[in-house]
């Protein structure tokens, strides 16, 4: 079905396409979850409506409640379109060192932004957050990192859509952030079919982003299982320049940088399924549009002089 | 040819600033009780006591060949010589 009554009607549902020349070969073959076909062009749709349904199911949240979350950008601009639709004031606190179109959404949206420090990166938009939630307790924080609506997005929509889409499928690829698409997509098929493999594509920034002050302000999601997941690969910015550009030049598909991650740790699946001469059907995720990071530089000139523009920048 | 392992920022002040160090070891237990030999104290900012046995601290991600080695077995994680080794704090994404 392609009407929908209105646009929030129309998150998810996206297309899953071949992967015909990045594919190794007939037995072992690639297939993209175009997440950028969301009405705001990012995965995040399917959390962010979820995590309001879900508030607003529990009471939490009415019309002229102002909601607070603290994003790198998608969640928030997700969060923004559908709290503009539902009447809800929204709050982002957002790292200094994400890119300029990211803040331009979030205004048209209608969001307001508090900016947090750039070293530390969303460690530390996570703890301006909750300073904010502890001085306004009438505001509502989502919290990505531990709502469970999150998972719930994608083990209710994301997962049944692959399964039926692709009844052979033999792994799932996904990035590395809340947790959330992870969690959620590993929970339905562990259920449905385990054999699926789980594989986590975590992006590695710069050295600013990890400029803790001690290991003791590190932070993992309160969503993540380690035994939803069977395997999970860090991926620098080279590489994800390189393939986010090989997804351009080879299938014609327009890619966030994080999307680069992703394919390069599904390729890495690829070669080990062509090395053990086994059949598979790999689907990996899409999880944006490039759109959003043309001022990062990261499509312009060399590899080299893009993964020297994003030193310091959060890509993903 | 030995293991190359990088240091995050937090933990050069073990290294003498050096951002990478090299070390050896057949596992990465062996290679981080050989880093401690070179580097006293690091031992002690990456593993914890767990139950009456060493793991390593929840906020400290290791990877070999870019893999999280809490996917590879562990602190019995084999490592051999070529291998790359990065040192991470967990930070959030999203």
């Amino acid at each position: 079905m392609t009407r929908y009554d209105d646009l929030l009607a129309s998150v998810g549902n996206t297309p899953l396409v071949g992967l015909p020349t990045l594919s190794p070969s007939p037995d072992v073959r690639l297939w993209a979850k175009l997440e950028d076909r969301n009405p705001t062009g990012s995965i995040k749709d399917r959390p962010a409506l979820k995590m309001i349904e879900m508030a607003e199911k529990e009471g939490r949240i009415r019309p002229g409640t102002t909601l607070l979350e603290p994003t790198s950008g998608n969640t928030g601009i997700s969060l923004a379109m559908a709290a503009q639709l539902k009447g809800y004031r929204l709050v982002c606190v957002m790292p200094e060192n994400t890119s300029e179109e990211r803040r331009q959404l979030l205004r048209m949206w209608g969001a307001e932004i508090v900016s947090s420090p750039a070293a530390g990166g969303s460690n530390e938009a996570v703890r301006v957050a909750k300073e904010i939630a502890a001085d306004h307790p009438d505001w509502v924080m989502m919290y990505q990192y531990g709502n469970d609506a999150n998972a719930l997005a994608h083990e209710e929509g994301t997962g049944p859509e692959l399964l039926a889409d692709l009844p052979t499928i033999t792994h799932f690829v996904a990035g590395l952030g809340t947790t959330g698409t992870l969690m959620g997509v590993s929970r339905f098929f562990r259920r449905e079919k385990p054999e699926v493999k789980i594989v986590a594509a975590e992006p590695r920034y710069g050295e600013l982003v990890y400029g803790l002050r001690n290991l003791d302000e590190g932070f993992v999601p309160e969503l993540y299982d380690a035994s939803l997941i069977d395997s999970r690969f860090s991926v620098g910015p080279r590489d994800a320049v390189r393939r986010v550009r090989e997804l351009l030049e080879a299938e014609g598909i327009f890619a966030g940088i994080s999307t680069g991650a992703i394919l390069h740790a599904a390729l890495g699946q690829a070669a080990r399924a062509v090395k053990a001469g086994e059949v598979a059907d790999i689907a990996f995720v899409v999880c944006d549009g490039g759109w959003k990071y043309l001022s990062t530089g990261a499509y312009e000139g060399t590899v080299d002089e893009a993964e020297d523009r994003l030193e310091g920048q959060l890509w993903a | 040819m030995a293991i190359e392992v990088r240091i995050p920022t937090i933990l050069r002040t073990y290294t003498g600033g050096e951002k990478a160090v090299s070390g050896s070891g057949a596992s990465l237990a062996e290679l981080i009780d050989d880093l401690e030999a070179n580097h006293p104290g690091i031992r002690e900012r990456l593993l914890e006591d767990k139950d009456g046995s060493d793991d390593l601290r929840r906020f400290v991600n290791v990877y070999v060949n870019d893999e999280d080695v809490r996917f590879l077995g562990g602190l019995e994680a084999p490592v051999s010589d070529g291998d790359q080794v990065v040192v991470l704090p967990a930070v959030a994404g999203g």
